[in-house]
């Protein structure tokens, strides 16, 4: 199979995708003599060497707890942790640093909001939106708070293609809309929501809106000022940092009016049995030791995903889709679950002849790493119909022949099933 | 590429496109559903049961060839056997897929369950290859009861 391609300006030619390659150790791999086509990119992505050598750095010269210590070797670490914030706060365009917390992930940004900002303000009979393409890490931790308060959940339903339909959100707007939850890009189908509009339209009726940002950050620029989102999640792993670091963004004015999530150290500012006064911003939600080394870890990768440029990275996965799309779109027996008018960096489809997990078996054989099962949306699967699906999800380091090799597996299990 | 011929031997495919005892049972004595999150499958197993045999045995659902591959043989396997016999040919199965050291099993006894040995090279698979068998213990143990590979 040849690629034919001619790359626009913007785009990154195949030398440039060569040098990125390179910076990226786990891909210079083989798996049963074949060079290491990872496209499970939704699920984490890789780590480049600039990321793994902070973190290395991080532990033989830097190493202290945080906001503690009068020593130099303390400064050092506190310094660094810092300035990853300051860091996440340039990468999400953020008015302040104090509106950075650190978490251990989107899942536990999310449990943070609902457990403080959802039991301060969700009462009996009053309603929390989500849609039908949520991440279970964005559906469950609503479902507790409001079974909790006595509130109920609504879900903004989805067409066949996997667009959310805006109209029936329109309709779930009401007084008793307290906050509106919604991925921005979905890991199952790959569709780019149309977040702004989302946001207008739940501002106009005084409700905020928190956005599910795990697959966007690595996919898109991000503004959460533009945007004008009141909180947004992202993990760590998906952004070519390490695993066990998140941010939660949030409105300063609102993150000061939450109580606090956790109790402990570095949360507070003063402690009797009689009463504790809370920590400013952002260090009232970060009780405990945090994960020091993961931030740093995540400010090196922040700052090399803005050091490529995402128009750059823009470009090169609008190429990748397309190329993508057509070449599975032209297999017989197979489907692509997940068209919506804007997608980015996830392909998920079924095969008539096998099941996914027959799929992936024979793919890994291949050296194609992909996912399958039902991505942690479950709703998802249930709303098309299908008890799982293959998904080949795909970042800045992947290449038209890495599709190739996806398409040349494909027919494969197709031959073993024919 | 070996191990995956192992895997996906013509006995499993021809199961898994065609499988055997593929329907629900009206009659049933003993019925019980398994559900493997991972991959989605999910299937039903129906049981008659007199006195101590096992006189039929069919299965319902959706899977994987490896699960729906596997129902399909034990099905075949199961029916004129005792619950006592039941329970140790799925002990035998399991150590085959499982235990390195497990004794390379007797053809003539195991038929066509022999089959699954590849699947041992494939421990993200064994889960596949189980599930009928838990499902089916699960249905002499106690009928109704919904059984979950996680
Ligand atoms: C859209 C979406 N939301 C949330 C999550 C949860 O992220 P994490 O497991 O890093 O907390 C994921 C990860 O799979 C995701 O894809």
């Amino acid at each position: 199979m040849d690629t034919v391609h001619s790359p626009g300006e913007t785009e990154l030619l195949p030398a440039d995708i060569e040098a990125i390659r390179r910076e990226f150790p786990v891909l210079q791999q083989e798996f049963y003599g074949k060079p290491l086509t990872y496209l499970d990119n939704a699920a984490t992505t890789q780590k480049p060497q600039v990321v793994i050598d902070r973190l290395r750095r991080y532990y033989e010269q830097e190493n202290a707890n945080v906001h503690r210590a009068v020593y130099s070797l303390g400064e050092l670490s506190s310094k660094a942790f810092e300035d990853s914030r300051i860091i996440a706060q340039k990468f999400l365009n953020a008015a302040s640093e104090k509106e950075i917390i650190f978490t251990s992930g989107t899942t536990d940004a999310i449990n943070l909001v609902a457990a403080t900002f959802g039991r301060a303000n969700l009462g009996p009979g009053d309603e929390v939106i989500i849609s039908a393409m949520e991440h279970h890490s964005n559906i469950v931790p609503w479902q507790i708070v409001c079974e909790e308060k006595g509130a109920r959940l609504k879900v903004i339903p989805i067409d066949d293609r996997g667009d959310l339909i805006l109209e029936e959100y329109e309709k779930l707007l009401s007084p008793r809309t307290k906050l509106v939850a919604v991925v921005y890009i979905s890991n199952s189908l790959g569709t780019i929501n149309p977040v702004k509009k989302v946001i207008e339209l739940a501002h106009a009726h005084g409700v905020p809106v928190l956005l599910d940002g795990a697959q966007a950050v690595s996919h898109l620029p991000v503004d959460v000022q533009e945007l004008d989102c009141d909180f947004f999640a992202l993990s760590g792993h998906k952004v070519f940092g390490p695993t066990g670091i998140g941010v939660l963004y949030g409105k300063e004015a609102l993150l000061e009016a939450m109580p606090p999530y956790r109790g402990g150290g570095d949360m507070i500012l003063s402690v009797t049995f009689e009463k504790t006064t809370y920590n400013d911003l952002p260090f009232k939600f970060e009780a405990g030791t945090p994960n020091i080394a993961g931030a740093i870890g995540l400010g090196a990768a922040l700052d090399y995903v803005m050091s490529l440029g995402f128009e750059k990275i823009a470009a090169h996965e609008r190429a990748l889709l397309d190329y993508a799309t057509e070449q599975l779109d032209a297999i017989d027996g197979l489907r692509i679950i997940g068209t919506a008018r804007e997608k980015a960096g996830v392909i998920s489809f079924v095969l008539d002849s096998a099941h996914p997990h027959d799929v992936g078996t024979i793919l890994d054989h291949e050296g194609v790493a992909i996912r399958t099962g039902h991505h942690c949306t479950q709703p998802v699967m249930e709303r098309f119909c299908v008890p799982a699906t293959s998904r080949a999800s795909f970042s800045i380091y992947n290449t038209f022949e890495d599709f190739d090799r996806l398409v040349q597996g494909i027919r494969k299990v197709q031959k073993v099933f024919g | 590429m070996d191990e995956l011929r192992d895997l996906y031997q013509e006995i499993i495919l021809d199961h898994n496109k065609n499988p055997k005892n593929f329907h629900v049972m009206e009659d049933a004595t003993h019925k019980s559903d398994g559900h493997n999150p991972l991959c989605g499958d999910r299937l039903t197993v129906y049981l008659h049961v007199d006195g101590d045999r096992i006189t039929d045995v069919s299965f319902q659902g959706s899977g994987c060839a490896i699960s729906k591959a596997s129902a399909s043989v034990m099905t075949t396997a199961l029916k004129g056997k005792t619950v006592a016999e039941a329970r140790e040919l799925f002990h035998k199965f399991q150590d085959m897929l499982t235990r390195e050291d497990a004794a390379i099993p007797d053809l003539d006894e195991f038929g066509q369950l022999a089959a699954f040995a590849g699947v041992r090279e494939f421990p993200v698979r064994v889960k596949c290859a189980t599930l009928s068998w838990h499902t089916t213990m699960a249905a002499l143990d106690d009928e109704n009861k919904i059984v979950s590979t996680e």
